[in-house]
């Protein structure tokens, strides 16, 4: 089969296969499946407003997803998205307190960039400790996501809560509405699609030009394909790897900003989890990576289906009358029918490839027969 | 004994045998002789019950035949010596030999087992100590426990798939004389072999096999060298290169009391001393695990050595980054191709761009120039000969012999100084050896320093100017190409 095709069957297959068993569960919880299904679809792409409102819950998987995939392609694997986002809000956020007065034209491109920078020093931490002194990232990612969200907890009762809170003594932790100056535009009234979902799907394009069109993207694939050769040749391994982590982590903490530039309330709150701010964005963005075959663009699409399974799994509850919880578990079943299908659609892709090869060989050697026959016709009499 | 019919298996897009048929006699050595991929191990995997044959036959001494798995083919009488041993190194030799019987109690009686494989180790030469633990024995040792172990379980055709790859020249001479005396008792040997001297020293008959098809029986009386050659390859080749008189220049590389740690933290190489002049070929022989590849690898800069200087040039680089060693001359084709010299998934033009591809001739800003990047790999892939469907196809879909044209294309583009290259034709069909050994001498002719680090000693004899034989970390012999002898190397590899 056509490896092209093949990669888009099979995800498309997963999905279909989780639905499936979701509706096992939907009819085990006494609902009806098809309606249920029905209003999930409506729910998410049905309208101007669901698909805005897909497209919002989408942009932050699309980030992190697009992180997730420069990682992964060092051989990365980064699980701390959920505290780089964090790192991210909270030192734009603490940007636009310092310098609320500077016009818009200037400051959200400023509180974009501290984004970045908060995210990627909290995904530069684990990165120097693999790179440098062989720390498993995947354990320092996790950890380093429960610092974060205790770091948040502690400013957002204290140093940066709205004085407002304080005067009225209910002290919820969160901080004061930021300048005007931050909002994110909206792009389209009476929507809540907003500039950062552009930023989103520009920050999926540039990935992908750094990692096939730049000297240092090659590098940092070479590095995550084979350390030994990538290292024989000349590249810095290590540097790789921590340039590697660090991208992925700016890019979770970009979706940071948006995400609280781009709220209803323009300002950062928690609810003491991660997830409350989050919505676990650090965590889906990995499987829309996933899912997206760990290709920046094709994590677009990817994203936007996800954004769309949050968004419809609303209606769809609202609807029918079930429990949130089979949202996430749909989600859950996409991710193992997605990974499991990850590992068919690369055997397939690797046979399609020898055989490619093999044919290609076969008809040279068909072309050179020719100039041959006399000797192998005489060896073999 | 056994004859194998019209034997066709097919795998998705490539026929990996096709109506083979090849008989064996008892008291016959039969060499199975056909480059990577020409169906020997499919035709082999069959006949031990691995894979199931789409068409075809095998009758054993007389009677079809139905094997459906490896232990049926012990069971009838079948044993397979594997170019990789099966053996649990922390069990005795006995231990080893008994181990997969059946027997009646919960243990099996070792005293028993040991007599016997004591008998038949005295009686084929096979000399070992049967209370010895597996982990303390050489190669050479572990390849005869294999043997014991088919010979107890009755084996009347043994199957012998490169045995000889891993045995000094002393140890294939020896070895040989053990097979001779196991096919005078009645047995059938298969013999699986791309050394042709070997081959034509041991067999009493040859089938050749190419692209899954036999193309031609022989025997040693009827055949020669050159000819098994190109009935393997199908088109006439040279198995040794042209090479033309050049005058020796300077000393491009220098290595004076070099000593290196291994991986087990011992001393690996142990205070080597050489030099490699302008357009000079320097061979280092010598069985594998000598001290060899950790020398080539202080060399490239993957390895800290302990002492000792190395200079490119005149410029020292011992325990300079690999990077640096490049910059001042040095290109190495490494004997782990797959895992320090090319990256599988990459495209073939991809790992021709692994070296050079932020120079400025290649890139803007930082940004690759892809449009003069194919189009030197296309280039590159023209003058190497290198046989893939395109420049943008997955590297590790290709043979190993153009996987390490590709290699060998990308470390020569350069003009290095010195080119170290390991092994460089191990596991490589015959024509790509050919090419390759062609490119060495050619290189060799720009004025380059060159050092062919090599276990087959044929290759060496072939290419070197110089040859020095390495043995337990240290060049125990340096010699010109006209004073050497196979026999005299041999000793010499052997340690003596």
């Amino acid at each position: 089969m056509n490896h092209r095709l093949s990669g888009l069957l099979i995800p498309a297959a997963a999905v279909v296969a989780a639905l499936l068993i979701g509706a096992l569960m939907i009819l085990a919880l006494g609902a009806n499946p098809v309606d249920g299904y029905r209003e999930l679809f409506i729910g998410a792409f049905g309208s101007g407003d669901a698909l805005a409102d897909t497209a919002v819950r989408a942009m932050p998987l699309l980030l992190v997803g697009v992180g997730i995939c420069v990682a992964f392609r060092a051989k990365v694997i980064n699980i701390g998205g959920e505290g780089q986002i964090i790192a991210g809000a909270l030192v734009s956020t603490v940007t636009v307190l310092v310098v609320p007065g500077l016009p818009s034209l200037i400051l959200i491109p400023l509180v974009l960039v501290a984004g970045m920078i908060g995210g990627g020093f909290w995904g530069a931490i684990p990165g120097a400790l693999k790179a440098y002194l062989s720390v498993n990232e995947i354990l320092s990612t996790i950890m380093l996501n429960i610092v974060a969200v205790q770091i948040m907890n502690y400013l957002l009762r204290d140093p940066l809560i709205d004085p407002e809170e304080i005067e009225r003594g209910t002290r919820i932790p969160q901080t004061e509405r930021l300048s005007e100056n931050a909002d994110l535009p909206i792009l389209l009234d009476g929507t809540r699609l907003h500039l950062g979902v552009v930023v989103a799907v520009m920050a999926a394009v540039v990935a992908w030009a750094f990692l096939w069109r730049t000297t240092i993207g090659f590098k940092v694939r070479a590095v995550g394909q084979n350390p030994a050769a990538a290292g024989y040749a000349g590249m810095p391994v290590k540097r790789m790897t921590l340039l590697a982590l660090t991208y992925s982590g700016a890019m979770c903490g970009l979706a940071g900003a948006v995400l609280v530039f781009g709220s209803q309330s323009h300002r950062l709150i928690t609810d003491g989890s991660s997830a409350g701010f989050t919505g676990s964005a650090g965590f889906n963005g990995i499987v829309a990576a996933l899912f997206g075959g760990l290709h920046p663009l094709w994590t677009i699409p990817s994203s936007f289906l996800f954004g769309g399974l949050l968004v419809g799994a609303n209606a769809m509850q609202r609807a029918i009358q079930i429990p949130s919880a089979l949202a996430v578990g749909l989600n859950g079943l996409v991710v193992v029918f997605v990974v499991s299908s990850n590992r068919i659609r690369d055997r397939m892709r690797q046979r399609s490839e020898l055989a490619a090869a093999a044919r290609a060989l076969a008809r040279r050697e068909a072309e050179d027969e020719q100039h041959t026959d006399d000797i192998g016709g005489k060896v073999v009499a | 004994m056994l004859e194998m019919r019209g034997i066709t298996k097919r795998f998705p897009g490539v026929l990996a045998n096709d109506h083979v048929s090849f008989d064996v006699r008892a008291g016959e050595v039969h060499t199975l002789l056909g480059e990577n991929g020409a169906g020997k191990s499919t035709l082999m995997k069959i006949l031990f019950g691995l894979y199931r044959a789409d068409e075809g036959e095998i009758l054993f001494n007389g009677k079809p035949l139905q094997i459906s798995s490896p232990s049926a083919a012990i069971a009838a009488g079948i044993g397979m010596i594997h170019q990789h041993f099966m053996l649990v190194p922390i069990l005795t030799v006995t231990e080893n030999v008994a181990l997969g019987l059946s027997s009646s109690g919960l243990r099996p009686d070792l005293a028993d087992v040991e007599d016997r494989v004591r008998a038949l180790a005295d009686e084929y030469g096979l000399q070992v100590d049967p209370r010895a633990e597996v982990w303390q024995l050489a190669v050479g040792e572990r390849q005869r426990v294999e043997i014991l172990k088919a010979l107890y379980r009755e084996a009347r055709l043994l199957v012998l798939d490169e045995p000889t790859a891993v045995l000094t020249p002393q140890e294939v001479d020896d070895f040989f004389v053990t097979l001779r005396k196991l096919a005078e008792d009645g047995r059938g040997l298969i013999f699986i072999s791309h050394k042709l001297h070997e081959v034509l020293a041991l067999s009493d008959r040859i089938t050749v096999l190419r692209d899954g098809r036999v193309t031609g029986h022989t025997t040693p009386a009827e055949t020669s060298r050159q000819q098994l050659a190109e009935m393997m390859v199908g088109r006439p080749v040279k198995l040794a290169p042209d090479k033309p008189e050049v005058e020796f220049g300077e000393a491009r590389l220098t290595i004076h009391d070099l000593s290196v740690r291994g991986d087990r933290d011992h001393t690996a190489v142990d205070g080597v001393s050489f030099e490699v002049r302008a357009g000079e070929i320097l061979g280092i022989a010598g069985v594998s695990g000598n001290g060899q590849r950790e020398l080539a690898e202080a060399v490239a800069g993957l390895r800290p050595p302990d002492q000792g200087s190395i200079r490119l040039d005149g410029v020292e680089v011992a325990g300079a980054s690999p990077r640096e060693i490049r910059a001042a001359g040095l290109a190495y084709v490494p004997e782990e191709r797959m895992r320090d010299g090319a990256i599988g998934a990459f495209t073939v033009s991809e790992n021709l761009m692994l070296l050079d591809h932020d120079s400025p001739a290649y890139s803007r800003r930082g940004w690759l120039d892809l449009g003069s990047l194919n189009e030197r790999a296309e280039q590159l892939v023209e003058r190497f000969a290198v046989k893939t469907p395109s420049v943008h196809t997955a590297t590790r879909s290709l043979s190993g012999g153009n996987i390490q044209k590709v290699i060998l294309a990308r470390e020569i583009t350069s003009g290095p100084a010195v080119l170290l290259a390991a092994q460089p034709t191990r596991g490589v069909d015959i024509g790509a050896a050919e090419y390759i050994h062609h490119q060495l001498v050619e290189q060799r002719g720009a004025g380059t320093a060159i050092v062919v680090i090599s276990e087959d000693l044929d290759e060496v004899l072939a290419l070197a100017d110089r040859v020095a034989v390495m043995f337990e970390g240290r060049i125990v012999g340096v010699a010109d190409r006209a004073d050497c002898t196979p026999e005299g190397l041999g000793l010499l590899m052997a340690g003596g």
